[in-house]
């Protein structure tokens, strides 16, 4: 069985956002970046697989010039069997349809038989990835995927509604499912492991290509949220602050 | 026109279905709803902020399926490329405008929480960032539950309908088999005057043992962030949010909790919110009546001892 997991970073949210002068987009200079909770997970569900049944795992990602080099040694480090940039334009932001396109460019020639994404990233503006890589792929999907089980040409895979309600699918393979959450919370790998990794693991280099797709509109500004109301902020010490919220809570007589 | 994708659950239309409606409405174009159902006779009924309805009422969709419903939508909506497209930013509204963008060669815009006058404005970031953008011609829009009024969008009557044909034949490649229910946990947080909610902020599971204190101080029940029922932590059944629960509880306590968006989704409309939280621009704020940039490892422990 052939797995592809598409894998990005994103911005780390606990950093504080700054705009660019034109205050379009981020200024990406200082911030740090880290791979999508989500595609932890994708990789998490395909690791799985592959220790229950058996399969090379590849992982992929778009060379957008964000350390991306350090997250691919660590899928490796993981398990991964094998790790592959793909080359191009791809600095700064990528729009989802653009992204879907390079990528399925190079992932259709993996005769992938299950390709994993996470169900959405923290920047996405044009829509989550998974289902536009689909159609490029020419493939079903399904997203926000919780279990996947894998039976001979078919997969048994749960996606989760609202409430905590789940949807159970048959689905022929090849697929291109988006992972919301993997069975098990994503493994740990050590940066010594990680270290040995970057020894012994060559990344691949493909080039990629997304000419004549994009979002199809333009982004003309980027702001912090107007916070409406907002709250009113407790000031002083820890315990000052402490006292003011139990009687707060005292005094909607609960 | 403006077209919206309605959506419903167990014959109940659902409130973003609503909202949609409403925001479409105001949009001022005219409305033509797209209902795929399975005897969707009592929905139509109430879809009178629209003033057409485009029925499949087809055995076929007595079950969400991402591909029936993707290429239903799509051979109903193939001429609209120039039109407007409201589809929830809900777990099938993630299947639906993708697929309807990708099948009519139009862009999505997603996270919608805004639309005037050919500028889109989303939601990024976690809720940290917000984006304007300039659409001109057909576009779907991926619209946040809670971003419009419901009550615009909730008018009785008898719109015209038309009926449309379920795109399902033997060779679809996805199948329904089932669908489950949460297990019932061992409190019902939806249930409770006062929750105490805790984030990826907590570090670690040792950690709970904090806010646990804390709610039996307070008689209260300890509910969380979808990552900490994705770390193992607490079981779904605590868990706050689009795709957990929602709750209203009379005191709301956001401990180490950043309000993404898909958490603000279950617990906007509780009555008072505090919030703990060491980042100062963390959106969980905007949303909050009182607000602390105290260290919850700090204060926490400080409200404990203190009731
Ligand atoms: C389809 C879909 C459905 C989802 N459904 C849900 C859902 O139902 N419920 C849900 O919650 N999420 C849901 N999510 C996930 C959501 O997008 C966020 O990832 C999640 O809500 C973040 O949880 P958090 O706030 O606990 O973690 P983070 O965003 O990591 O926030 C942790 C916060 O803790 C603060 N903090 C850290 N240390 C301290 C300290 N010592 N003292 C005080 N504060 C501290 C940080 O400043 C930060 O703001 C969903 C996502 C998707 C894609
Ligand atoms: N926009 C939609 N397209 C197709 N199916 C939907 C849509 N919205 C809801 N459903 C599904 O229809 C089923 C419920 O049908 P009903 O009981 O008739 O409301 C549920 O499984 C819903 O998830």
């Amino acid at each position: 069985m052939n797995i592809v997991v598409a894998i990005k970073q994103v911005p780390d949210l606990v950093e504080e956002l700054e705009l660019n002068d034109s205050g379009t987009d981020l200024d990406r200079e200082w911030l740090k970046f880290k791979v999508n909770e989500f595609d932890e997970h994708a990789l998490e569900a395909a690791l799985l697989l592959k220790d229950a049944q058996g399969a090379q795992v590849t992982v992929v990602a778009l060379d957008n010039g964000l350390d991306i080099d350090k997250a691919l040694y660590a899928a490796a480090a993981k398990g991964a069997d094998r790790v592959v940039k793909v080359t191009g334009e791809f600095e700064g932001y990528v729009s989802s349809h653009a992204a879907a396109k390079a990528l399925a460019g190079v992932i259709s020639g993996m005769s992938p038989d299950l390709v994993l994404t996470g169900v959405q990233a923290v920047d996405d503006l044009d829509g989550q990835l998974a289902v536009l890589l689909a159609h490029e792929l020419g493939m079903p999907h399904i997203t926000v995927v919780t279990d996947i089980e894998v039976n001979g040409s078919t997969a048994t895979v749960q996606k989760e509604y609202g409430g905590g309600m789940v949807g159970e699918f048959e689905v022929q393979l090849p697929v291109t499912l988006g992972i919301q959450a993997a069975a098990e919370t994503p493994r740990y790998v050590p940066v010594a492991k990680v270290r040995r990794a970057m020894k012994s693991t060559d990344i691949e280099e493909i080039s990629g290509d997304a000419a004549g797709a994009g979002a199809g509109f333009e982004v003309t500004k980027m702001f912090k949220p107007e916070t409406g109301q907002g709250a009113e902020m407790l000031s002083g010490s820890a315990d000052d602050v402490a006292a003011r919220i139990v009687e707060i809570i005292k005094s909607k007589g609960v | 026109m403006t077209y919206v994708i309605i959506e419903h659950n167990n014959g109940k239309i659902e409130d973003i279905s609503f909202e949609m409606l409403g925001k479409a409405r105001a949009m001022g174009n005219g409305v033509t709803a797209v209902l795929l159902g399975s005897g969707t006779g009592d929905m139509v009924a109430q879809l009178g902020a629209a003033d057409k309805v485009i029925v499949c009422d087809d055995p076929a969709f007595a079950n969400f399926n991402p591909e029936a419903a993707c290429k239903t939508a799509s051979s109903i909506l193939s001429g609209n490329t120039g039109d407007i497209i409201l589809v929830g930013n809900t777990s099938m509204g993630m299947e639906i405008g993708p697929g309807l963008s990708a099948s009519l060669g139009i862009p999505l815009v997603a996270y919608v929480t805004d639309i005037a006058d050919g500028t889109v404005t989303s939601s990024l970031y976690g809720g940290k960032m917000s984006v304007q953008s300039a659409v001109s011609g057909g576009y779907i829009a991926s619209v946040m539950a809670g971003a419009f009024p419901g009550d615009d969008g909730r008018v009785d009557g008898s719109p015209a309908t038309e009926a449309a044909t379920a795109c399902v034949t033997s060779d679809l490649k996805v199948r329904f088999k089932q669908l489950i229910a949460p297990e019932g946990g061992d409190v019902d947080i939806t249930q409770q005057d006062v929750l105490v909610s805790v984030g990826r902020g907590i570090q670690n599971e040792d950690n709970l043992e904090i806010v646990e204190e804390l709610a039996q101080k307070l008689n209260a029940a300890v509910s969380c962030s979808r990552p900490i029922v994705d770390n193992k932590w607490l079981p779904k059944s605590r868990q706050v949010g689009k795709s957990g629960l929602k709750v209203k509880p009379k005191v709301y306590l956001a401990i180490g909790i950043s309000g993404a968006p898909e958490h603000i989704e279950g617990m906007r409309d509780a009555d008072t919110i505090i919030a703990i939280n060491t980042d100062e621009n963390a959106p969980i704020f905007d949303y909050a009546d009182y607000g602390t940039t105290e260290d919850l490892f700090d204060v926490v422990p400080a409200i404990t001892e203190k009731l």
